[in-house]
């Protein structure tokens, strides 16, 4: 390993593009230096716990909490108010899930969500479920988006909360969050949305949309790892919920523990900073994204986009190369650092769940590649991505069965395999 | 995940990438695996008229570790009698790419290859 790594930082020093080329910024963003710069003071200098009253230490630890609060309230629209720091999205989805539903126990025993969420989502539900709760999960169409009328029938007397994520970590598609807001409220049911993918990428506001709880990860929006938010609507209707653990009572009693003040300064400055550049570097991403798309399809053809063509967040690509496995693509690849739709680079051979659930066929989810575009992409990056892929992607086309067979007119579909 | 040398080097290098003429009546070819598994080998031998393979070709449709067993067992079985070929087990193809637990399927579909291509070319010559 330490070969491999080795190997790979020569390789950096050798060419005028870093190598590998990062393409995977669903899974994590490097931190922007401006939310560095705000973040260092509060390390040594400010180190203050915000929770101390009794000396400035506290006070100027707290200010800067309670700026970088406001700040991630502003870009959803919310009241600081309602915002609470936690560890990470992860954290955030289970106290709102698990939170609520406890708290409601005693009246309501069902909640709802849908077949392609987050693991932490799906997780927390199949916990409840242990516990005697009812989940509904809701199935999604080819285009990853549930259907509203299917949702509707869902909903019952007994369902204390939907949740819904605004945007999908693996397809990118943006399920249609103010219709389901409409409909929860209209119902009378909370609604908390997993925006984890969707902060800083597309507009979102708790009041238009009529959310009632928002999860929050810093980052996937340049900000810090090991910190989030969770958005918990104080009125019209007020959200109640327990605390997933016991202590001091911090953040309105739903979140015990001392905030972490560089944490939450990160979040707060990723926050402000992708409030003020979202419009520029969304169209920016979204001319790479056609780029690598346009430059992908122009030599190979049988490339397919997993997820909505029209509904999606610009900077995500799930692309099916028909007849090449994504494990080994991604061994061709090695310059480019992508995620693989197939889970051979799991320990399951059970390829992605959630392009199982959009009807991508077994023999095409095995051969899916995700690649993230953000904030420090560059046009020559992605020119090396064409490059590169196109290469690999013939190579193995190449030295494919299923590639000669299609050639031959032989639909795979008609062989009798011997599934082991 | 890393990969043994070994393997890096057959995906990277393969022996014998191709195909025979399936046809032809020396030619025997197995297809094992499935697509919806990840993993497709086409194996295909030549055997000559002194009994021997003299040829082997594959083509793979898997991860690095599955294109590295096919690509490892046409250079052994190339000049064995189809009796020594059919005695090669996933083991020695495991131990010698040093394939993780998690890709010993890899090892044991190659193994099932070889068989299914020699069982093809003695249908074909009623052996």
């Amino acid at each position: 390993m330490d070969k491999q790594v080795s190997e790979a930082m020569n390789a950096r020093n050798r060419t005028n593009i870093k190598v590998p080329i990062y393409l995977d910024y669903q899974a994590t963003t490097p931190m922007d230096q401006r939310v560095l710069d705000r973040m260092l003071p509060y390390f040594i200098e400010k180190f203050g716990n915000p929770h101390s009253r009794s000396h400035a230490y506290g006070w100027e630890a707290e200010e800067a909490v309670e700026t970088a609060r406001a700040e991630v309230a502003a870009i959803i629209g919310a009241d600081p108010r309602e915002v609470i720091f936690t560890s990470g999205a992860t954290e955030s989805n289970n106290l709102a899930i698990k939170g609520v539903a406890h708290f409601f126990k005693d009246r309501k025993n069902h909640v709802v969500t849908v077949s392609t969420e987050h693991k932490c989502v799906l997780d927390s539900c199949r916990h409840l479920e242990q516990e005697g709760f009812a989940v509904t999960y809701l199935p999604v169409g080819t285009n990853g988006l549930i259907d509203l009328d299917v949702l509707k029938a869902a909903i019952t007397d007994q369902t204390s909360i939907v949740s819904v994520m605004a945007v999908n970590n693996e397809i990118g598609v943006i399920q249609p969050i103010a219709e389901i807001g409409a409909i929860c409220r209209e119902r009378g049911v909370f609604f908390h949305t997993d925006a984890a993918q969707a902060v800083g990428k597309i507009p979102l506001d708790v009041e238009a949309m009529k959310i009632d709880l928002m999860s929050i990860s810093g980052h996937k929006i340049y900000g810090p790892k090991g910190v989030g938010a969770l958005f918990v609507r104080r009125r019209k209707p007020r959200v109640r919920l327990e605390a997933l653990f016991n202590g001091g009572g911090q953040e309105r009693g739903m979140r015990s523990g001392t905030l972490p003040t560089p944490l939450c300064v990160g979040i707060g400055a990723a926050c402000a900073i992708a409030k003020a550049e979202m419009p520029t570097e969304a169209e920016r991403i979204r001319r790479l994204g056609d780029r690598l798309l346009t430059g992908i399809r122009a030599e190979l053809p049988e490339v397919f986009l997993n997820g909505d063509v029209e509904r999606r967040i610009p900077g995500n690509l799930n692309l099916s190369f028909a007849y090449v496995e994504g494990e080994s693509l991604l061994m061709g690849i090695k310059d480019i650092a992508v995620s693989s739709g197939s889970a051979c680079t799991s320990a399951s051979l059970e390829p992605s769940y959630v392009l199982r659930a959009i009807g991508v066929g077994e023999e095409l989810a095995h051969t899916s590649i995700r690649f993230g575009i953000g904030r420090f992409t560059t046009e020559s990056e992605i020119d090396f991505a064409v490059k590169t892929i196109r290469e690999h992607v013939a190579r193995l086309r190449s030295m494919s069965p299923l590639w000669e067979m299609a050639q031959e007119g032989i639909d795979i579909k008609s062989i009798k395999w011997n599934e082991h | 995940m890393a990969y043994s040398g070994k393997v890096v080097d057959h995906y990277e290098n393969p022996r014998n990438v191709g195909a025979l003429d399936k046809g032809d009546d020396n030619v025997g070819t197995g297809l094992v695996g499935a697509p919806a598994c990840g993993d497709v080998m086409k194996l295909q031998i030549k055997v000559g008229v002194d009994g021997l393979i003299e040829d082997a070709k594959f083509k793979t449709f898997g991860c690095g570790s599955a294109i590295a067993s096919s690509s490892l067992v046409t250079e052994w079985i190339k000049g064995k009698t189809l009796d020594e070929a059919a005695a090669i087990k996933n083991t020695q193809i495991a131990e010698e790419l040093a394939l993780p637990p998690v890709k010993i399927h890899c090892s044991v579909l190659a193994e099932d290859a070889i068989k299914a291509a020699i069982a093809d070319y003695k249908k074909k010559n009623n052996a």
